[in-house]
Formats: structure tokens, sequence, C-alpha cells
């Protein structure tokens, strides 16, 4: 068993007491909810006649099914339009925040809580949807739950849990130029499966995550349950408390060293042991794109793609239907595919420092996205949308052929209006690349960092980015 | 409290290492206020898909109609953390969920739904897939106390975690009535985190 790191001591500051089964119940710091996974919670706490005994350790938005063009009420799609209505009713009548379209605060969930100040080191961080792994970018334990256990969490403020291993994933060294954090995680995942990490937290640690900004940590950790991972986290440092001094809902005043000094309590020890580790060398990793119909089925943009006997065999099924779906066969450069839709977005790279990235490499391309190509643009919040205009961003974005949206989830799940149609091949910088994750139950996506995106964009197939960066 | 120690009745086998939640219920069918009718539409893309060229999805069969055990292989219910998965494969008919390994989400969702989930090794699911496709009239028997699968007379040893164990045999896999009564020590715990208070 791990013992003085983050993980174990986090756990066991939120644990309230053992239960009858042997789980523990373990405290919740801070919940997230959004419009698709909470509504049934709420109706069955009006069916056993439970009340939110902490109302102020929940805070809502709405990001899955809101239109990213159109956004005034009610919204086209009627189904759209209810689930608004039940969150924006359940948030008044059980008294939670709910930061709406329009109040400069709505936006992706794992985007705007840390933007906000809500997420912080040592918290507990649960919310109904998988990529809540994102917050451990701040040294909190933050992992995905059920619509049952929104409805646990709603009415007591606690789960019932099991506890996990911590399995340290390390990686030293400078990353290449054009190698961005979603390369890393994209790698790891490569090396470590879809399903290497189920039954652990994963601790990222080493001089390359040391190194990143928090925008890219939470690139990184997002990802985690990529890898079976149910949480992910990296220890909270000068960085982490330099992106926090100052957010709205981050500590201040004289409370704000007393905080700082909380959080560093609360770091993994120096003489922590972990149940598992794995290293890495940050000069191993290359612009990496995904191939299949999972997160782990990734290559090098450099590669050919891999033989289905360079696999265990017993995911050779998989790899064959992977290679089917996908229209691609085993040997092929990967490099030279050709792209219908470029989707730059979503909540593991939706940030303000990705539009910005995005920005750079299509200016120094010069191109505009070919008109076979559709090409679109989604900020993760509003706030980031206020501050990509600011600085211009949406000028360059549009100058080269790329739409500009408004802020939401998006063609991430294609939830909303943004879809893709038939067999259309889309780069995209979202997470999951499943069968029809992005919205026509044929429909294939090719993972990548956003920078690899906009190049895909502008050449209409999968190019290496540092073409034009180099 | 609905204690559950045992479940039997025939099965059906659904092959494939990573079937993910969006294949398992496509995210349009999110777009609702309760879970009811999603029986209906669990894996409707993976069954139109198979239909399309000529070929039979497992839950399109008709000898598999009627199931009441799904057999599955590796990280079933892997990726997004929507509970309409286990409810669309629970309002289709499954009360019990064999396999080689899943998503935690996945399997924290079925047990608190009361849908028990049971892990076996990689060959004996091969095996109990087999054994339903050569007599899709037997009865497959999930026994909980002994943690054993049994089919057309064989039987597999399982597993699953033994608190989980517990919260179905005691009746304590909805959680909510236990952790409502612990309100008391959560009110506790909440003061001595520094947090709580913004650190004033």
């Amino acid at each position: 068993m791990s013992t003085g790191t983050l993980f174990d001591k986090v756990w066991d500051l939120h644990t309230t007491r053992l239960l009858s089964s042997g789980q523990t119940q373990l405290f919740i710091g801070l919940h997230l909810i959004h419009e698709v996974t909470s509504p049934q919670a709420f109706a069955m706490l009006r069916e056993r006649g439970l009340s939110v005994p902490f109302p102020q350790r929940t805070v809502a938005t709405v990001d899955h099914i809101v239109p990213t063009e159109n956004q005034s009420r009610p919204y086209a799609d009627g189904m759209a339009e209810e689930m608004m209505t039940a969150i924006e009713r359940n948030c008044r009548e059980f008294g939670i925040r709910l930061f709406q379209p329009g109040s400069g605060k709505q936006g992706v969930v794992h985007i705007i809580a840390p933007e906000q100040g809500l997420t912080q080191p040592g918290m507990t961080v649960a919310c109904g949807d998988s990529h809540t792994a994102t917050h451990g970018a701040f040294g909190a334990i933050a992992f995905g739950i059920g619509t049952s256990q929104v409805r646990d969490v709603l009415a007591t403020q606690t789960l019932s849990m099991n506890r996990m291993k911590v399995r340290k994933v390390q990686v030293d060294g400078t990353l290449k130029s054009g190698v961005y954090a979603k390369d890393v995680i994209l790698h790891i995942l490569r090396v470590l499966s879809a399903k290497g990490g189920v039954g652990f937290a994963y601790e990222f640690a080493g001089s390359t995550f040391s190194a990143m900004t928090m925008e890219e940590r939470m690139t990184v950790c997002n990802m985690a349950i990529e890898g079976g991972a149910r949480c992910g986290y990296i220890n909270p440092d000068e960085t982490t408390f330099a992106y926090l001094k100052g957010r709205e809902y981050a500590p201040s005043g004289a409370n704000w060293d007393k905080a700082v000094a909380w959080w560093k309590s609360v770091a993994s020890d120096a003489d922590a042991t972990f149940d598992d580790v794995k290293t890495f060398r940050a000069e191993d990793i290359e612009p990496t794109v995904t191939w299949g119909i999972s997160p782990d089925h990734g290559v090098g943009v450099g590669e050919s793609l891999p033989a289905r006997e360079s696999f265990a065999k017993e995911e050779w099924a998989t790899i064959d239907e992977a290679y089917q779906y996908m229209d691609l066969k085993p040997g092929q450069p990967i490099a030279g595919v050709k792209i219908d839709v470029a989707f730059i977005g979503s909540c593991t790279n939706g940030r303000i420092s990705d539009l910005r990235e995005t920005a750079r490499v299509i200016k120094a391309h010069g191109g505009i996205v070919p008109a076979h190509v559709k090409a679109f643009i989604v900020p993760g919040s509003e706030a980031v949308k206020v501050v990509a205009e600011a600085e211009g961003l949406h000028l360059i974005f549009t100058a080269h052929g790329f739409e500009w949206r408004n802020a939401g989830c998006s063609m991430c799940l294609a939830m909303n209006p943004d879809k893709l149609k038939g067999d259309q091949v889309s780069a995209s910088s979202s997470n999951r690349n499943f069968k029809g994750r992005q919205g026509s139950p044929s429909g294939r996506t090719l993972l990548m960092s956003p920078a690899m995106v906009a190049i895909a964009a502008l050449e209409g197939e999968v190019t290496d980015v540092r073409k034009v960066l180099n | 409290m609905s204690t559950i120690t045992a479940l039997s009745g025939r099965a059906v086998p659904l092959r494939g290492n990573d079937i993910d939640t969006d294949r398992i219920i496509p995210a349009r069918f999110l777009r609702c206020v309760t879970f009811d009718g999603l029986g209906e539409f669990a894996f409707e893309d993976d069954r139109k898909q198979l239909t399309a060229v000529g070929k039979v999805h497992a839950f399109d069969e008709p000898r598999f109609k009627g199931a009441k055990i799904l057999a599955v292989n590796s990280n079933f219910g892997c990726g997004s953390s929507r509970e309409h998965a286990p409810q669309a494969i629970a309002k289709w008919g499954i009360t019990a969920i064999v396999g080689v390994s899943f998503s935690e989400i996945f399997f924290g969702n079925c047990v608190a739904m009361g849908l028990p989930i049971l892990r076996v090794s990689v060959a004996d699911a091969e095996t109990i897939q087999a054994l339903i496709e050569a007599d899709s009239l037997a009865v497959v028997a999930v026994d909980l106390e002994k943690l054993q699968v049994s089919v057309s007379g064989k039987t597999f040893s399982a597993q699953m975690p033994d608190g989980v164990r517990k919260q179905f045999l005691s009746g304590a896999w909805d959680a909510t009535g236990e952790l409502v009564a612990g309100a008391a020590a959560v009110q506790a715990t909440a003061k001595k985190l520094p947090y709580v208070s913004n650190f004033a």
C-alpha cells in the first residue's frame, strides 16, 4: 500500500468513517454538476424526500448540450431546452450556484472551476463526468461519478468509496519543440494502455510536469481516465499557487498564506512509497496521433500504423475491428491521412494557451482551410472567449477559414448540434476516439494536440506541425 | 434495503474488449431527464451497423431475448461516467454482469444501482460465453455468497471486492441511507478541513 503520497494524505483527511461494508465514507470538498448527469439525481432526492446539507459546496454549469452558434432561448432543440430548464429549477430549489450562459462564468465544467479558483490543492472533487480527473492538476483527488452517486453527494456531501492504489508515472527531461502536454498523455496511454490504470490513482511526477503550466497539467490529468485511472494528480507547487492567486473563489488576504502552507503540507513526502512506478523520458515523445478506436491507439506522426502482431494476442480482435472501422491499414503512414473536419476545443484542450498556440501555428503556416474541410474552434469557457477576442485571436482564426464559436463541450461528444456526418474523418483536440463519439455512428476521430489539428485543417491531412514551427 | 445474494437466468454473451459507454448508449440518448425508455437503445449503433452488413448483434438475436445475465470480456464500460449505460443495460432486462474487468466508474454505477457485477478470469469469461452460445437456454447462476458463476454443469470462481460484496449481501448497495445516518461525522470532518471555511 502507498504511504505518504498526496493521495494518502487527502484520502485520510476526507475520511469521515468506515461503513458497515468496510468502505470509506469520503467527504467531497467540491461537487460540480452539469445538465446531463444531474436531473435524475435531483428526481431521486425528491422521491426520497432528501435535502442538500452543503449547497455551497456544489457548483453547477451547463456545457454538454449548449449550442455553440445560436444560444438564444428557448433552444431550437426542445429536449436541450427541457434539460436547461431542469437544471435551472433544481439549482433554484436546492440553493445551488449556477453559472449560466451570459454570466461570464459559464463553460465546460472542468475549465470553469479552475478558472474561478474553485478547484484547490488538497480537496476531493467529484462530478458526474469522467473527465473530473482534470482537477487533479492542482493536487486535488478528483474523479468522475455516476448519477446515483451525484444523488449521494447532494444528499450527504459524501460517497461510499474503495481506496485506490497509487502509481507514480514519472516523466523527466525537456519536451522537443512541437511536442505538447497532449502528446505526453497520448504517449503514456499508448505505453500503459487504456486499461492499465484500472484500480490506480496516477501521480504524474518528474521534471517534465514540474516545468508545465497549470493549463498543460490539466491536459495531462484530464486524460488519466482514458488510461483506466479514475484520478490523476500533480503535486501542488509555486506554479499552482501563482495560478490560483487572485482568482475569485481562491482564498485571499490574511488567509492566503495559511492556505499556501496547508497546500504544501498535502504534497507527497520525499520518502513517499507507491504501489507501482513507471518512468518515461520526455525526449522519446513525438507529436502523437491516434489511428484507432481507443485513446491508447496512438503513433508518432512520423510512424506507420502498427501490425496487429505488435499487440498482445487478446487485443487482436479489437485491433482488427479498429482498422476496419477507421478504414486504415497496418503499415500505412499516419501522416497524409485525409481529414474532413477539424475541431479545436473541449475540457482537454479548450483553454487560452491552446488557442494561442493554435493561432501561432496558423500564422506560421499562413494558408487558408481548404473548402472541403470544415474547421471550427470552440473556446472552453466564456472567460476564455473574452481573453481570446481581446488578443485578436478570433480574427486570425476567421481570416484563415476557421469558424469561431461560443463556449461548450461541442463536438467532443456531439450532444449539441455540432456533429460529424456519415463516415467523415475528424482531426480533434478532444479526448475520445470511440466509435460514433463525435455524433455520427460511423464518424471517425483522430486525436492530437490543438497545434496538430490546426495544421491538419490547413493541409487537409495529418501533417507534422514541426514543418512550420522549426 | 433489499439484499442481493444470488441471481440466475438465461444469458447473453457479448464479445469484445474495451466496449465503451458511448457504444453502450450513444450520447444522443443522453438528451433526457429520466432513465426511462433507455433499454431499447442499448448498443443502438453497434446493432444497426451489424444489421447493415448482414450480421446480428447478440442483443438482437432472438435466442438471447429475455436474458438476465450479461457475459462480457475486458475493460467493459470504459469511457464516459454516464450511468445511462448500466441503466440502459438493466432496463433491457439484465440483472447481473460477468466479465474479465470493468472500468471503475461503470463498476461503481452498477453497484449503486444494485446490479451485481463480477470478475472472472480471461479464459473463464471465454468459456462462459462459449457455453451460452452452445446452449442459449442454459441457465447461468451467479452466487454472491460463494462467489461463483455456474452454467451447464460447470462452476467458475468469481471475484468482487469484499466491501462491495458485503454491500450486496446486506442490502447496503444503496448507500444513501447509511451515508445520511453519518451526518454528524460528516459535519465533524467538514470542520477539520481548513478550505471549508476558506482558511478563515
